[in-house]
């Protein structure tokens, strides 16, 4: 055996792990949320600042929590995924506006269509710390229970939610 | 008009650097001196058209051009020009370019700094750079083309990242790109060695001032990057073993071990195989740190946004390039044969010794790089890899290794005597315990660490005093103390400042880590917080209105025993465009310490949550580096090396330079 190869075994092998973790996502972090209640949050609206959205009210169905934005450039791409999502009509999206402007959200919303429900306020980011939230947008499965079921970082693409996201919902729809 | 003609004139440059890396290469082959000759003007070519590419580039952004999908993407109307320019490499596209660019630069030196080289070696060193910017360019009109239009135009850009609008992008990346991109002329120069099978000591004298230029802007690169980490991201500190960072250090590690086995393969013949494998690792870790922060595998603050073509497209070429270099290594380097025999206590044993220790060092962060990385692809769940395993592994690696820096220099070549070497440095043992004892006891804290960084500091420090009292000494003919030293050659000079830096820096590091104090302090209008003797009086924040920005800027008036040291503005600034909030800290420097001031958040009544640092000695960090730096620079500047430019032949006998007085 030559032992001048044994740099190129080495790279050989460095260049295999790299090729494996090209195909995998390090922001795709598991959220130990995932199989626990969802926190509660009781917030105001954000069309409607003297109503209140709580998430008890949400119990019994399954549904999305979508945090957003009008200030984050993620929240734009992923946004007609929601649209199309919500005009399917298979399952209901609560937006969360996090960290945000009340007339920029409203604008924001306002030019490229509300696919939300409702939408909750948090301008001070409590509720996103009480989620886990790394940064917006992401979305949260929410069950029956009102537990979670999965969590996406990071902007909703189509493939996401047809391999995902909708035969999860489906499944957690006949519990 | 004028983006069109940047990205003709890099499709241009692609084929001539198609040219510049076949035909020279097949010339050397086969001895065809016109083939060879090709080079040359191929280099120079390539260099101009590259040249135009950036200019039309900087043109772009000077000139606002949102058409341009890359301006559009890191500049904004509002952005000051100086900054709009530094966003030429303000990501990814343009950071290419920029790599490139210095890629040519350097082309350029070789083509005119090789007079001396044999024909078929020039042509076979710029034919392989000729290849790797092959490489490089078909990636930039690939996947990363910084020309790409945007239509219809944007009305204005998205701005560069608030991060990144500071002096130190300015100078930072070309600086650390100098050295990454440096290291090719050190690869290139082995493998043109390996392919014409000419592995000798000739071949390592050229190398050597290649490679300590490419260091010298390395150190500087690397540490203007832990200086911006620390001025910038308003925590305090300086390095976080970040994977970025860590892509930066490794190159670095390799080309300090690769300075050092080229030494020994000039002087002696010895470690020769070893020399063009540091040459290769050098190089590869460069390439591998341009893969890592742009292909999205690893998190990091500074990764570039991500995209898989780019980086399979990366990885397909670092495989080439470094997989055929390994190859090449594998397949040429048995034949090389060993440099002379020498004992195990020997100044070579000791370099060997240290490049053993150096490559450990590199290896550990390689591993604690791409840890995680390893653990996800084998899907055995998700961690991250922080400081304490990097300072964990790193200290007792490099403590044996800067121990036998200080005795390397005076240990004679082939054979030395370790009694003999005792008693000459028993002094310099002795001085440097009881000061690392001694200084930290009056400074009222011991702990084993800081006497422990203090000793190998001091260690360090005194061997380099007795060597040179001994060196003096020996000087023949001298005369007075000045022609004496004037009689050491400037390489000996610049190895002692540079090791003196290593010092200064290890001074620096085991200060701030053994004495610094910091507070984090919720802070009222008109309250005053005291640290390391220092009172800071807050005096409230007032809006201040930047180009592109509008900042909270803190005032403390900071005093000493009564008297006012200094006045510090801390800002805490929101950025229009991108929405974002970034902290400028507020750094008094000083000799022997630091003050430095961030604001938190703001509290209510203008309140407002504070962190303050009182860091001693942390600028020696950064100062090391900089003497580092300066001992490289003193080392190229060596009469050899200068002879061997102006005369053809490089065969001058190493006694006859160094019996010779430099006139000074």
């Amino acid at each position: 055996m030559n032992r001048f190869l044994i740099p190129f075994g080495l790279f050989i092998v460095v260049v295999g792990f790299l090729a494996v973790g090209l195909t995998l996502n390090p922001r795709e972090l598991p959220s130990p949320l995932v199989g626990k209640a969802a926190p509660q949050f009781s917030l105001p609206q954000l069309h409607d600042p003297g109503k209140v959205i709580s998430s008890n009210d949400l119990k019994g169905q399954v549904w999305l929590l979508n945090f957003w934005a009008s200030w984050c450039g993620g929240c734009k791409d992923e946004h007609p995924v929601l649209i199309h999502l919500a005009e399917s009509g298979e399952v209901p999206i609560y937006g969360m506006d996090y960290k945000d402007q009340r007339n920029e959200a409203l604008g924001w919303l306002k030019d490229w269509g509300n696919p939300y429900q409702i939408v909750a306020v948090d301008a001070p980011g409590r509720v996103g710390i009480d989620y886990g939230v790394y940064g917006v947008p992401e979305t949260y499965v929410i069950d029956k229970q009102g537990v979670i079921r999965y969590k996406q970082i990071g902007p909703l693409r189509e493939d996401i939610l047809k391999t995902k996201i909708l035969p999860l919902v489906k499944e957690l729809q006949k519990q | 008009m004028i983006p069109e003609i940047g990205h003709y004139a890099l499709i241009l440059a692609l084929c001539v650097a198609v040219v510049q890396g076949t035909l020279p290469i097949y010339g050397a082959a086969v001895m065809n001196s016109s083939l060879m000759a090709v080079a040359k003007p191929a280099a120079r070519g390539q260099f101009l058209l590259v040249l135009l590419a950036f200019c039309c580039l900087g043109y772009a952004f000077a000139e606002k051009d949102f058409s341009v999908l890359y301006v559009a993407a890191t500049s904004n109307s509002q952005l000051p020009l100086h900054y709009r320019l530094a966003a030429i490499w303000g990501a990814h596209e343009g950071s290419l370019l920029l790599w490139m660019f210095i890629l040519s630069i350097w082309m350029v030196a070789v083509s005119f700094f090789s007079t001396h080289l044999p024909d078929a070696m020039r042509a076979r060193i710029l034919g392989v750079m000729g290849l790797v910017s092959v490489g490089f360019l078909l990636f930039m009109l690939t996947v990363s083309n910084p020309f790409e239009r945007l239509i219809p135009a944007a009305m204005d850009g998205r701005d560069l990242n608030p991060l990144l609008q500071d002096p130190g992008m300015v100078i930072h990346p070309p600086m650390l790109y100098m050295g990454y991109v440096g290291f090719s002329v050190a690869f290139s120069f082995a493998i043109a060695a390996l392919l014409g099978g000419t592995l000798d000591a000739a071949w390592a004298r050229w190398s050597r001032p290649w490679t300590t230029v490419a260091w010298c802007f390395m150190t500087v690169g690397v540490a203007m990057g832990s200086g911006w980490a620390y001025y910038e991201l308003g925590w305090g500190g300086w390095w976080f073993w970040d994977p970025v960072e860590n892509a930066s250090f490794m190159p670095w590690l390799a080309g300090t071990a690769l300075m050092h086995s080229l030494a020994v393969t000039d002087k002696r013949g010895g470690f020769k195989a070893w020399s063009v494998l540091l040459a290769i690792m050098a190089f590869s870790l460069s390439l591998l740190g341009t893969f890592l922060v742009r292909s999205g595998v690893l998190t990091s603050v500074h990764a570039f946004a991500t995209d898989p073509k780019r980086g399979l497209f990366i990885l397909v070429f670092l495989a080439v390039v470094i997989g055929g270099s390994l190859v090449l290594y594998a397949w040429r380097a048995p034949r090389v044969g060993l440099g002379g025999g020498f004992a195990i206590i020997s100044r070579e044993g000791m370099l060997l010794a240290n490049n053993v220790l150096l490559v450990a060092a590199l290896g550990s962060v390689l591993l604690g790089t791409l840890y995680p990385l390893f653990l996800d692809a084998l899907d055995l769940g998700k961690i991250s890899v922080g400081p304490p395993y990097f300072d964990t592994v790193f200290l007792p690696l490099m403590t044996p290794a800067i121990f036998l820096m200080g005795i390397g220099p005076l240990a004679q070549w082939k054979q030395a005597s370790l009694p003999a070497l005792a008693i000459r440095l028993r002094w310099a043992f002795g001085v440097s315990l009881v000061t690392a004892v001694a200084v930290p006891w009056l400074m009222g804290q011991w702990t084993p660490l800081i006497s422990l960084g203090l000793l190998l500091a001091f260690w360090i420090l005194t061997t380099i005093v007795v060597d040179l009292r001994e060196r003096l000494l020996q000087a023949e003919g001298g005369g007075g103390i000045g022609g004496r030293i004037a009689m050491l050659p400037r390489a000996y000079w610049g190895m002692v400042l540079a090791h003196c830096g290593v010092a200064l820096f290890i001074v620096g590091v085991t200060m701030v880590k053994g004495f610094e104090v910091e507070q984090d302090v919720r802070m009222n209008v008109g309250e005053t917080a005291t640290l390391g003797g220092y009172m800071f009086h807050f005096d409230g924040t007032q809006q201040v209105n930047g180009p592109n920005y509008v900042a909270a800027r803190g005032t403390f008036r900071v005093t000493k025993d009564g008297s006012e040291v200094t006045v510090m503005y801390p800002e805490k600034r929101r950025y229009f465009v991108q929405n974002q909030t970034m902290t400028e800290a507020a750094i008094s420097p000083g000799l022997l310490r630091d003050l430095y001031v961030s604001l938190g958040e703001p509290l209510e009544g203008g309140a407002w949550s504070v962190r303050l640092y009182h860091k001693p000695f942390i600028d020696w960090i950064w100062g090391g580096c900089l003497v580092m730096a300066s001992g490289g620079v003193l080392a190229v500047s060596d009469r050899r090396y200068r002879l061997a430019w102006r005369r053809k032949e490089a065969a001058v006998p190493a006694t006859a330079q160094i019996a010779r007085p430099t006139v000074s």
